[in-house]
């Protein structure tokens, strides 16, 4: 390796394009997935533990900040889900080059942020 | 060359596979789940339970559990030996990522096995 080659590792200088960004919230929403599973697995508890404990879940769920919470938790089940489908295409060799990773980046956030409205609006 | 010793399938082809294999799983999994959801309404405990207690929907859990604990690890393998390392903890950084993917393989198998139980109806 040449010596005299520039390293620049401090992230907070670069700008970052889209694909980055794309990639980044990935990996965010997969370590939030992973923060949620025992909310998850919880949900699923009580929801099958007995009639009271799925009326008692079923109450809490009308709680605007139940909501909100669950909200966010399909939120990045949801993009996990779009920028994970756009992983399994490029697999295949679709979308590959500069021009076609910036364009699937865009359409991830843009089909990921049209399916987490409509699931919202199915939450309230 | 060394083979990492904390890697799902100890070579990076075979965890490739395995995070995609259990992606389309989960991928089904959570489509097919939320359509359900969306289209059953206003869903009651009899009809929740006896649908979960199917076994084709007992084997469809067990799979997506199983999916998850797979996927995860290599998910989080990816992001420990990428973020915890030398260039951020010196040389404390093997003894802190040990430390942190121990923590997450402990917290993985209890959530396997919780969603076993809660699955196959021990509880």
């Amino acid at each position: 390796m040449n010596d005299k080659r520039p390293v620049n590792l401090d992230l907070s200088t670069i700008k970052f394009p889209v694909t980055a960004i794309a990639s980044i919230t990935h990996r965010v929403t997969g370590v939030a997935i992973f923060l949620a599973l025992p909310i998850l697995l919880w949900m699923l508890d009580r929801s099958l533990a007995s009639p009271e404990s799925f009326a008692d879940l079923k109450e809490l769920m009308t709680s605007p900040l139940v909501k909100l919470v669950v909200w966010a938790i399909l939120a990045v089940l949801l993009y996990h889900l779009v920028a994970g489908i756009r992983h399994l295409i490029m697999d295949t060799g679709v979308g590959e080059t500069l021009e076609g990773g910036r364009r699937g980046a865009k359409l991830v956030f843009i089909i990921s942020a049209v399916l987490i409205l409509l699931v919202g609006g199915w939450i309230w | 060359m060394v083979t990492p010793v904390t890697s799902l399938g100890r070579n990076g082809l075979y965890d490739w596979l395995i995070q995609r294999v259990s992606a389309v799983i989960i991928g089904v999994y959570l489509i097919g789940m939320l359509g359900y959801l969306m289209c059953t309404g206003d869903l009651d405990y009899g009809s929740w339970k006896a649908f979960m207690g199917s076994v084709c929907m007992q084997i469809a859990n067990t799979l997506l559990v199983i999916a998850v604990a797979a996927h995860t690890w290599v998910g989080l393998w990816g992001v420990t030996t990428d973020y915890l390392t030398s260039l951020t903890f010196g040389k404390a950084a093997t003894g802190v990522r040990l430390i942190a993917q121990v923590a997450i393989a402990l917290a993985l198998v209890v959530y396997l096995l919780w969603g076993l139980v809660l699955i196959w109806g021990g509880a």
